[in-house]
């Protein structure tokens, strides 16, 4: 299957791993990506927060395009590229904003829009999915960590459930690993301030990642860009601030199922992490032998 | 947080509620104070004015209270208390309605750096079409007089391979940059509009006028 594909500009620098994995990982489970010729900037939270014409009319430009290039749907693995498309696919169906003139509006809204783990399940599928692991992940135990982009808000998103999504949960089962159970799946993280209000960005991170550690995780696993090098980069200083010591490997949840599908961890990008992601990849592969029965 | 008592005078501008209720398309009269919104805000624990309090303040008429409150600025878009809402009441628009307000009205914005980074993030969006953290960062980093701020995190991602100071630009930019100047106009005239209202409002401050300018969102 053909989907159009939107990296966004993370996902060309900061997020280079993301971009790595998602192409290995879709072209091993045959769903073909076409890049978007000549997208732009989406506005991310600059634009909506300023103008809402801005907002439509940015994102919406993509939409267009890959409407032009004859695709009916478009993948969006950032989660906040994916919710500003899907919100200026919504805009322009109801009439509310434009794009220029030798753009169409009506195409551009027409476009569906998916996230990566939406990709996974309904245009791959769990089964699918499950048949294509050689290597089952079965040291890990993630924290399935979705932020706010992904699920939130429900009108814009329509994915999942809001306040405790689990479709990311699904996915590491059918690769083999155990998520924990945790309370911080859709906390937000700060990015959109950790620039301008670093501080309050690191109280929010180290917040999450001491619940994921006490709940059991031995990594977080994202579908964010902006989340990923928030909990990544910020994670020393987070550590600092709570006083845990913190040392979360932060995943992005396609290096996890590449991982599992056999794919060459270089080629996944799990060198690039700030927090070593390279030692999971002995860890996710160690079998240990079942425990024992309690009192056997 | 404060709230004005006793023998203080408030000015309030009974035009107000009316006006973000227009702008945003939100009910915020249906608002009625569960704080849920708070309840759930992540930045409420370090914020002047909560988000219920927000709401509050914008029905009460309090203009310069609400525009000049850094709570308008910590917001982190993250629609928390949009989604639990139980008047369905998208505050994280209303949020954004206010922040264009304050830079339209010229009030003094109360964390500056957040307009200043996003004026910074559009003005590179709209000249190159696309985003790119290293000219960002360097730009942002001059601007706030602290350049050397992420500088050790920013060589640590370049030796990662995570930094890319020679994107590619977006070839028809032109088109683009039609969709800035169209967004543009749009603000002009809503600019032109709250400008008359407040003229129009008594006992209403003009406003810091000079941070006007800097409140141009994309110039």
């Amino acid at each position: 299957m053909e989907v159009a594909y939107y990296p966004g500009c993370s996902l060309h620098a900061t997020a280079k791993e993301f971009d790595l994995s998602t192409r290995a990982v879709c072209g091993a489970l045959g769903l073909k990506l076409v890049e978007i010729e000549d997208w732009n900037c989406c506005g991310a939270t600059a634009d909506h927060a300023m103008s809402d014409d801005l907002a439509v009319g940015l994102a919406g430009r993509n939409l267009a395009l890959a409407a032009r290039q004859g695709m009916t749907a478009v993948l969006a693995p950032c989660a906040a590229c994916f919710g500003r498309l899907k919100h200026a696919a919504k805009a322009l169906a109801a009439g509310a904003g434009e794009l220029p003139d030798d753009l169409d509006d009506q195409a551009a809204a027409a476009v569906k829009v998916y996230n990566i783990l939406d990709a996974l399940l309904h245009l791959v599928g769990v089964e699918r999915l499950q048949e294509q692991v050689t290597k089952p992940i079965s040291g890990l135990r993630p924290a399935a960590y979705y932020g706010c982009l992904l699920v939130r808000p429900p009108e814009i998103a329509e994915f999942d459930d809001p306040e405790n999504p689990t479709s990311m949960e699904r996915i590491l089962g059918a690769v083999g690993a155990e998520p924990v159970e945790w309370y911080h799946k859709v906390e937000c993280c700060g990015a959109s301030l950790a620039v301008t209000n670093t501080p309050s960005a690191v109280r929010l991170v180290a917040d999450i990642l001491t619940h994921a550690q006490s709940a059991g995780a031995n990594c977080v696993a994202v579908a964010c860009p902006m989340c990923q090098t928030n909990l990544d980069t910020r994670q020393a200083a987070a550590g600092q601030r709570s006083g845990a010591e913190l040392d979360l490997p932060i995943l992005y949840i396609t290096e996890l199922v590449g991982l599992a599908l056999g794919l060459d961890p270089k080629q996944l990008g799990l060198g690039r992490h700030i927090v070593d992601a390279t030692r999971l990849v002995k860890v996710a592969f160690e079998h240990p032998e079942q425990p024992a029965a309690a009192g056997g | 947080m404060e709230f004005p008592r006793g023998d203080e005078r408030v000015s309030a501008d009974p035009d107000f509620l009316e006006q973000v209720a227009a702008r945003s398309g939100e009910k915020i009269a249906a608002c009625y104070q569960c704080a849920k919104c708070t309840a759930g805000c992540p930045m409420a624990a370090e914020t002047d004015l909560t988000p219920n309090q927000v709401m509050r303040c914008i029905q009460l008429g309090l203009r310069d209270r609400v525009l000049g409150a850094s709570g308008i600025w910590t917001c982190t878009s993250c629609t928390t208390c949009t989604t639990r809402c139980p008047r369905d009441i998208d505050l994280a628009r209303v949020m954004d309605t206010l922040r264009a307000i304050a830079l339209e009205s010229g009030v003094k914005p109360a964390q500056p750096q957040v307009p200043l980074f996003y004026r910074i993030f559009l003005g590179l969006v709209r000249r190159g079409g696309r985003q790119n953290e290293v000219p960002l960062m360097a730009a942002y980093g001059l601007m706030t007089r602290n350049p050397f701020k992420d500088l050790l995190l920013g060589q640590r991602m370049f030796l990662k391979g995570k930094l890319n100071p020679f994107g590619p630009k977006v070839r028809n930019v032109e088109q683009v940059r039609r969709i800035f100047e169209r967004a543009e106009a749009r603000s002009r005239d809503a600019r032109k509009s709250t400008r008359d209202k407040s003229e129009r409002a008594p006992g209403t401050p003009a406003g810091d006028r000079e941070s006007a300018e800097a409140g141009e969102a994309w110039k």
